[in-house]
């Protein structure tokens, strides 16, 4: 009867099917005190199962509400009596939401994963099943028991055979406990570690495992959890130095042909990064007010934006005031540092003082689980693959093409390349406008992860500066390596120290480095170098 | 042409300039000067420009209902710029120059320090609207905003108790300036008291501005795992939240799993954050935009309107926070407090702002001290929802008083609770 009722029904999808819930037992749900709504939230679980899931899933979206003495549904602009789940005409007025806490909602989360447990769909099952996992506990057995019996996908069952052994290290039976605690070595989950590592120690004068064949099974999975564990510490790690060097490289890309190609001191280079990053902003508000169906694809529209208007920027900039200054280095660096403050006080005029907002877009939230305790997040891996992609543009830019030949033509021997033809005034702005424009692509990078705001460069300026000379001026793969050392330098040492110790080591490592090796990581040799 | 355009436009400019300036000198002997002292800039300008508007908009409320003695306010706004050298020089710049009767300002306690001298040496007054780490009782300073024992210490006993998940273990993570390390000391001897083992204790610091929070979440997710449950307490200031918890947000750091309680992060610093990834995440204050009664009813409205009027950036999803409604409550007990002294004499109001009461946004009636210069507050602590506000979980049943010496720093027991010089 049951059986043909769900399978005329589907699960969960139909409501009208469902038999109505007792509203005696829903009443309690609105209890102000935590422990009676959990008490609720157990008793309708086993209760109803099936008529209860819709019911829990509102009350863990927030959205389970009370009208008088009924609970109702919230859902979007319609009131749902919660009991029948038939829609209540005219929505009433007075409606108060249940409001819940962390503790409630973790059981909520329990509740309804033990209740997915037996849907019909894999994939509900699989998460549910994962869920599981998190919170079980002795008393959830019996329910652990009936899931496997009737689970054939082989991936789920080994999942619930880990939370299987999760809650059977409650057991009285030592032998279970031994069974249990075997099998959670082959976890590789932070949470397992946590629950064996109470079974070694003692309490008082006793130990909390009085077995010790399992006390010593136990000692052997936290170890083998541990190894796995630690492995994944440092993958997660040198990611985030992977992470802060492509940080880095961006930030520095452009400095370093400006700087290190060109020579120019360029203390505006700050400011570039800027303007890419509010053009990534500006393309998020033309997005927001013209595209909101794309506004997820905003970024991809303001890349080439934030190229072309930091390149603008840059190109003014040496065609008025750099040009007049070649080779007086002490002059451009004044007159650079002037065009940062101006360029400061344009955005603050124009888009005010305070900081923006830039979302980041859907695609790029959450994370990757490569495994339990190494969650890879999709901004970063992919503020990685773009700043490879740019290096990568950069070095084709300036090796394979006609422009990036005469650049280093110039730069290597100005008079003899006028001399044959190439017209250095031309080039070196188009060098510049190059530079800037990578700057641009850096800042579009950094609204993502970063705040965008007037003064935002100022915290990278020195930070570019630092990879460019550390890396050795003249040179992109200098810039490369220095931007990745320093990241991954920077990030064992906070992970060791601090973050804030770990920003006086790197500046004094960088102090001492310069003293020691003035020409950088790498250094140019040849003829052309001068002196 | 075009030259001659131009001397013609700056001449009418100079002209309308002195005019100005003209019926300004003639006005001032008819207003009150009420310094604003707020950084609209730099890294703090996320949470101070909001006070600054609230300062504006109740001056002009109280402007439109009469003033105060007969007389118009007229706010003085400068900008110290999130730098705090600079907060000491535009404070002197207010009583010496400006000659303002009350100044109302500061969020970092960096920069309240760097101005107290000044206010002391001047004899100004000072409203300072902001939680703070207490360890201080000034003549000159009005405090509105919750002393360590009427925010901090009822948050982490909160976190201890059943409904906030039992935490056995606690990271104090802030960043790196006089209040996160003095709250965080203060913290660490509340909870030794509660038996919590000092290897159970992680404390972290970040500079101002620090963007990039990959190896402190690393460091809790793993710090959580070695048993216990685990909560996060959270002083970190000014636009480092937002990168904060995005990046809490996308390493999948559940509230369920290890929340996080935070001291300085409101429903304003929240704007500009996607919220959905922090529900249940909690904060604790003395208000909330989402508390039901009429006073926060008419408080909420009242700043939307000023938002719109005005033209304030993203003027139609203005929220209101603690601080607001503590610059707002600060404000109007000056205001009280000057018609009980018939006077702005700064020496005059102090006496009369002793026992003063309002009745506020938070839902109740708050009482000023009649000795120690702080207000008596609620306490509420909310969880984070989707929408950015929060939702309370817990308060306490009525104001408490404040105790800016903590019975938890050594010393601090023969202190007086009452300014000296008074």
């Amino acid at each position: 009867m049951r059986i043909t009722g769900l399978l005329l029904c589907g699960w969960l999808l139909s409501a009208s099917c469902l038999a109505a819930i007792d509203p005696a037992l829903l009443k309690p749900l609105a209890a102000e005190d935590s422990d009676a709504k959990i008490a609720a939230i157990v008793a309708l679980a086993q209760a109803t199962p099936e008529e209860a899931l819709p019911v829990l899933k509102a009350f863990s979206d927030n959205s389970l509400a009370v009208v008088g003495e009924r609970v109702v549904i919230v859902d979007g602009e319609r009131v749902l009596d919660a009991s029948s789940n038939v829609e209540i005409r005219p929505a009433p007025a007075a409606i108060e939401t249940i409001g819940i806490n962390n503790r409630v909602r973790r059981e909520l989360s329990a509740a309804l994963a033990a209740l997915r447990l037996f849907s019909s769909e894999r994939s509900v099952r699989w998460q549910a099943a994962q869920e599981v996992t998190l919170s079980a506990e002795v008393k959830m057995l019996p329910l652990l028991d009936k899931a496997l019996a009737a689970e054939s996908d082989p991936e789920i069952r080994t999942r619930l055979q880990l939370a299987h052994a999760q809650a059977s290290l409650g057991s009285t039976d030592a032998a279970v406990r031994h069974a249990a605690v075997r099998t959670l070595g082959e976890s590789s989950s932070p949470k397992v570690r946590q629950l064996l590592i109470p079974l070694t120690e003692k309490r008082g004068d006793n130990w909390v495992e009085p077995d010790s064949a399992v006390r010593a099974a136990a000692g052997t999975s936290i170890r083998s959890i541990e190894q796995r564990l630690a492995w994944a510490d440092n993958l997660g790690r040198a990611f985030t130095g992977l992470s802060l060097g492509s940080i880095l490289l961006l930030a520095a890309l452009g400095l370093a042909i400006t700087y290190g190609v060109m020579g120019v001191i360029n203390m505006a280079h700050g400011e570039l990064l800027m303007v890419g990053a509010y053009s990534a902003w500006a393309m998020q508000s033309v997005f927001r007010a013209y595209f909101p169906a794309a506004l997820d694809w905003y970024l991809l529209a303001a890349i080439p934006v934030g190229f072309l208007a930091a390149a603008l920027v840059g190109v003014l900039m040496e065609r008025i005031v750099i040009r007049h200054l070649y080779g007086r280095p002490l002059e451009t660096l004044l007159a650079t540092w002037g065009i940062s403050l101006f360029l400061m006080q344009v955005a603050r005029t124009l888009f005010g003082a305070q900081n923006v907002e830039v979302a980041n877009p859907v695609w790029m939230a959450g994370g990757i689980e490569v495994l339990p305790n190494l969650l890879l997040p999709w901004n970063r891996i992919i503020i990685v693959a773009f700043s490879i992609a740019v290096l990568v543009a950069m070095w084709a830019i300036l090796n394979l093409s006609r422009l990036g030949m005469f650049v280093r033509a110039v730069t290597q021997n100005r008079p003899m390349a006028g001399c044959v033809g190439v017209p250095t005034g031309r080039i070196d702005t188009l060098a510049f406008g190059l530079g800037a424009g990578v700057a641009g692509l850096g800042g579009v990078a950094l609204s993502q992860i970063a705040n965008v705001g007037p003064d935002m460069g100022q915290g990278y300026i020195v930070d570019s500066f630092m990879v460019v000379v550390l890396g050795g001026v003249g040179q992109l793969a200098g810039a490369v390596w220095a931007a990745l050392g320093l990241g991954v330098f920077t990030k064992f040492l906070e992970g060791w120290t601090g973050a804030v110790v770990a920003k006086i080591v790197v500046l004094v490592f960088i102090i001492i480095f310069i003293q020691k090796r003035p020409q950088g990581l790498f250094a140019l040799k040849g003829r052309f170098v001068e002196s | 042409m075009v030259r001659r355009n131009f001397m013609k436009t700056v001449s009418a400019v100079a002209v309308t300039a002195a005019f100005g300036l003209g019926s300004l000198s003639a006005l001032a002997a008819e207003t009150i000067k009420v310094g604003i002292l707020h950084s609209l800039s730099g890294t703090m300008a996320i949470s101070e420009t909001a006070l600054k508007e609230t300062a504006l908009m109740t001056i002009a409320d109280i402007n439109k209902h009469g003033g105060v003695l007969g007389k118009k306010l007229e706010p003085v706004v400068v900008d110290p710029a999130s730098n705090w050298p600079l907060f000491a020089e535009k404070a002197r710049q207010l009583l010496s120059k400006d000659k303002v009767a009350v100044v109302f300002g500061c969020w970092t306690s960096v920069s309240r320090k760097s101005v107290l001298p000044v206010f002391k040496e001047l004899n100004g007054l000072l409203f300072y609207p902001v939680q703070y780490e207490g360890e201080e009782l000034e003549k000159n300073v009005f405090y509105t905003g919750a002393a360590p024992n009427q925010q901090a210490i009822p948050a982490v006993e909160y976190l201890m108790s059943k409904d906030g998940g039992e935490a056995k273990r606690f990271v104090l993570l802030g960043t790196d300036y006089v209040y996160p390390r003095t709250t965080n000391k203060i913290l660490r001897a509340f909870l030794k008291s509660k038996g919590v083992a000092d290897a159970d204790i992680m404390e972290e610091y970040t500079p101002f501005g620090h963007s990039d929070y990959q190896t402190i979440i690393a460091k809790i997710k793993k710090f959580s795992s070695e048993g216990k449950k685990t909560a996060v307490v959270s002083t970190i200031n000014g636009d480092s939240n937002v990168p904060f918890y995005k990046e809490l947000g996308n390493a999948g750091l559940k509230a369920t799993d290890v929340p996080v309680i935070a001291f300085s992060v409101g429903e304003e610093e929240l704007r500009g954050v996607d919220a959905k990834p922090l529900v249940g995440h909690l904060a604790a204050w003395n208000y909330f935009m989402s508390l039901k009664n009429p006073e926060n009813e008419k408080f909420v409205k009242m700043y939307k309107d000023w938002a719109k009027q005005n033209k304030l950036p993203n003027a139609g999803t203005v929220v209101t926070n603690d601080p607001m409604e503590a610059t707002f409550v600060g404000i109007h007990m000056w205001k009280q407090a000057v018609e009980k002294a018939k006077s702005t004499d700064v020496d005059k109001v102090i006496a009369a702002m002793a026992g003063q009461t309002f009745n506020a946004p938070s839902g109740y009636t708050l009482k000023m001290d009649e000795t120690n210069h702080h207000l008596w507050k609620p306490v509420f602590i909310g969880e984070i929802k989707a929408d950015g506000q929060f939702d309370v979980v817990w308060k306490t049943k009525g104001p408490i008083r404040a105790q800016p010496w903590s019975p938890f720093i050594a010393g601090n027991d023969k202190k007086k609770d009452a300014p000296e010089g008074k």
